[in-house]
């Protein structure tokens, strides 16, 4: 059951990577799914390195009490676009690459359903970005209303009715909006159609079911963000009157829209996240997945419940008290489909010998940051406490805990753990290591001294609070810098490891997915001959099952 | 069958652990056989893909009930807000019975009655067309703006981005067409044929809602 992964993680087969792709590819219009897994995520990164140097500025403005360092316009656009590229260009971008490349190798596929469709939604993505970006040099400046963009403030831009900074936002939003949306018909599809004989639904790895969960949210609730960027198009350059209160226009039907998409959002981008445990948990404890059939229906459940809870974030927007206490419950639901996962995990890895290579040190860093992440959710959807703390750094830091203590920590498990598969070589573990601790801790301290700091009261968005709240301050910003230095070990282990590094094995880690039953990295059709499925996905533990085999049909 | 490996954990959670999996295995498709089925495949697509525009729809809706009821002076002075002429009404009639007109098209061509899908066809695109003239010719004879209050903004957006499906469909149906005197071409205009059939009855039921609304709902 144990098991020494050490050697044959350098395991050398020569000519693996004559079916590889070459870099050329990557930069041109490709329909290969996996070519196209590999844009996007590095793509991705280069917004999320970004949108970290933002958060730099942002967190440097706030080392003193006064607004000394840019000015109030400019700063607003720092958390502004921040705050967009975050979650528009690094989490959900990331997750329909790492999906793109996995889902057609988990499922046994040759590609997704329509390699073209799939092509064109990522080569939206770039121009959509760099649009998102040019608005620094405009003369006023980016979009200032935060990425939410409420009106009538995001109404109320300097100059032109259509050169400025939130006009510009709104485009590339819709753009991208547009892009995740034909994603999401082809990964519903691809799932629905393009399964392997043999792979039931209830063969499928967690991960897929999370990817199928997540995309279903995307076609039902991203159009609702799409209207209301039009309709709040329309006001901000053609004179209509939507969400204008001058002109009994109504700006809280836009917050009903906006979260009605950007709540079920969170989940969008943290559902693939579970899934990625849920991988890497059981590979490295050699453990079935403690109630397999639990968490994927969890799955699907967290992603239903998820569509009737966005009023939680609109308790302080003159809601009345019987919306507020039906929200307030149906919040506090989600509680259990997590807890069936946050149980699974915990159950998975329970008295088993851990491997704690670095994969495994993110997937468990990440899963246990998301437990303090959710109790500061519910504790945020009791509507008395959240009117309490609504708009102050307590929020801030929940949802940090959130979308970088546990999904972007997530993210990079994911990276490490499928590395070798993608590149079809080993990435230097020492230096693994190193960027697991280099971020893990001053994660930690960055966003749990937000918690105090809203309780006591700093709000935010401000570039200038009162000194008493300097102290914490200082201890997040400095963090947040070392945090961003984080970064650096993880690029060098990367590019050096795909360039240089030890050539990988089919399965270095011994795991039971489909994905590892072809080569590191896959020939261009996936498989040498399309898999025939016949056991559950996790079957670790069990030594008949420790490795799929194809045309097993001993049952 | 493989429920029996997947049990292990001790606890029995009936409804919950056996019950639901086997009900929801029943109904989603079990995997292989599927693959080639490119019609198949598509026609999925296009489906789920509408009911994402459904809710681009629906959200315009609910922005135009709710500023509705909660507005009390809807129409502004010395406007009496979209009427409910012959114009609108002989439209409407032309457009949704189109509906009519395009699937029996579907059905020749799948046939292979070539030029009675042409024909059918052909009439489609005139009454499209002849909608988004109407529209056009509406637009033109009304009294108010998209900046003039409320119903001008909501009704121009409603009707507008309807305009623009209706105007995509019958792009659509002109392609399909071209395709159709392509010799060798037939297999993807059998897909594309069925797809733009699809697209249109939805863009027709949509209108049934969006007129109700606009035309109906009296003040
Ligand atoms: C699953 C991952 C989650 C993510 C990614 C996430 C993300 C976020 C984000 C981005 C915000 C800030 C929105 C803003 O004001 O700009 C937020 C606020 C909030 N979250 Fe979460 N969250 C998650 C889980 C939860 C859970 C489990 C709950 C409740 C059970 C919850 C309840 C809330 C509430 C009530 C607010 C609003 C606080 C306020 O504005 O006063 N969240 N979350
Ligand atoms: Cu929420």
């Amino acid at each position: 059951m144990t098991h020494d992964f050490s050697q044959e993680i350098t395991g050398d087969r020569e000519s693996q990577n004559q079916q590889g792709n070459t870099w050329r590819q990557y930069f041109s219009f490709n329909t290969d799914h996996k070519v196209i897994g590999v844009q996007y995520m590095v793509m991705t990164f280069i917004f999320f390195l970004i949108g970290g140097l933002l958060a730099m500025l942002i967190r440097a403005e706030l080392l003193t009490p006064e607004s000394n360092l840019v000015d109030r316009p400019l700063y607003n656009g720092l958390f502004t676009m921040h705050g967009t590229i975050m979650i528009f260009l690094w989490i959900i971008p990331f997750n329909a690459g790492l999906s793109n490349y996995l889902v057609p190798l988990m499922i046994g596929a040759r590609d997704m359903s329509f390699p073209l469709l799939n092509a064109i939604s990522f080569w939206i993505l770039p121009p959509a970005g760099l649009l998102l970006l040019s608005s620094f040099f405009l003369p006023n400046g980016t979009a200032q209303a935060g990425w939410w963009s409420y009106p009538p403030v995001s109404l109320q831009v300097p100059g032109d009715q259509f050169i400025n900074g939130e006009f510009i936002w709104i485009v590339s939003l819709v753009l991208i909006g547009i892009s995740s949306i034909m994603g999401a018909v082809n990964f519903v599809t691809t799932i629905f159609w393009m399964r392997a004989p043999g792979m039931t639904f209830f063969r499928m790895p967690v991960f897929v079911w999370s990817v199928f969960s997540a995309q279903l949210l995307q076609l039902v609730n991203l159009p609702a963000l799409t209207a209301a960027l039009i309709l709040l198009l329309l006001d901000l350059s053609f004179g209509t009157q939507f969400f204008k209160p001058d002109a009994n226009g109504d700006p809280i039907i836009y917050q009903h829209l906006f979260w009605f998409y950007s709540h079920p959002a969170v989940y969008i981008m943290a559902l693939p996240a579970f899934g990625i445990f849920a991988e890497i948990l059981p590979a490295f404890s050699r453990n079935p997945l403690f109630g397999y059939r639990s968490v994927a229906i969890a799955t699907l459940g967290i992603a239903f419940i998820s569509i009737f809870v966005w009023v939680h974030h609109m308790f302080t927007s003159a809601t009345p008290g019987w919306m507020r206490m039906t929200f307030m419950a149906t919040s506090m639901l989600v509680a259990i489909p997590t807890g069936i996962k946050a149980f699974a995990w915990t159950a998975t890895i329970w008295r088993s010998k851990l491997h704690l290579e670095t994969p495994m040190l993110f997937a468990m860093g990440g899963a246990a940051m998301f437990i303090f992440g959710g109790v500061t959710g519910v504790m945020l959807a009791a509507t008395p406490f959240d009117i309490h703390v609504n708009n102050t750094y307590f929020v801030v830091g929940h949802f940090h805990y959130i979308v970088f203590n546990t999904i972007t920590m997530a993210i990079f498990a994911a990276i490490y753990y499928w590395f070798p598969k993608i590149t079809g070589r080993m990435y230097a573990e020492g230096w693994g290591k190193l960027h697991f601790w280099l971020t893990f801790i001053p994660a930690n301290i960055t966003f749990f001294s937000m918690h105090p700091l809203g309780l006591q009261g700093m709000l935010r968005r401000v570039s200038s609070y009162d000194p008493q709240y300097q102290g914490w301050n200082i201890i997040a910003s400095l963090a947040s810098f070392l945090l961003g230095a984080s970064t650096l070990p993880f690029i060098a282990n990367i590019v050096g490891s795909w360039l240089y590094g030890p050539r990988a094995v089919d399965n270095p880690w011994h795991a039971t997915g489909l994905e590892w039953t072809t080569s590191s990295p896959p020939p261009r059709d996936n498989f040498e001959e399309i898999p025939t499925v016949t056991r559950p996905p996790y079957d670790y533990g069990n030594p008949k099952y420790s490795v799929i085999v194809n045309s097993d049909n001993s049952e | 069958m493989q429920r029996r490996h997947i049990d292990e954990s001790p606890i029995r959670f009936d409804l919950w652990r056996r019950r639901l999996p086997n009900w929801l295995q029943r109904f989603l498709p079990s995997g292989g056989g599927t693959h080639e089925d490119h019609h198949g495949k598509g026609m999925f697509g296009l489906t789920i893909f509408l009911l994402s525009e459904s809710i681009i729809f629906l959200s315009f809706i609910f922005t135009y009930v709710a500023l509705r009821l909660t507005t009390h002076n809807w129409l502004p002075p010395g406007i009496s807000g979209p009427e409910l002429s012959t114009l609108v009404v002989i439209n409407t009639v032309v457009l949704l019975s189109s509906s009519f007109v395009i699937q029996p098209a579907e059905n020749a061509l799948k046939r292979n009655q070539l030029s009675k899908f042409r024909w059918l066809w052909l009439i489609t695109i005139a009454m499209g067309s002849y909608f988004l003239v109407g529209l056009l010719i509406e637009w033109k004879s009304l009294d108010f703006k998209i900046t003039t209050g409320l119903v001008g903004s909501t009704f121009y957006l409603l009707t507008g981005f309807h305009g623009l499906h209706v105007l995509a469909g019958v792009v659509l149906q002109i392609i399909m067409l071209i395709r159709s005197f392509i010799p060798g071409n037939y297999n993807q205009t059998h897909f594309g044929t069925s797809a733009t059939t699809l697209f249109w009855h939805f863009v027709d039921v949509v209108w049934v809602f969006l007129f109700s609304l606009i035309y109906l709902w009296r003040t």
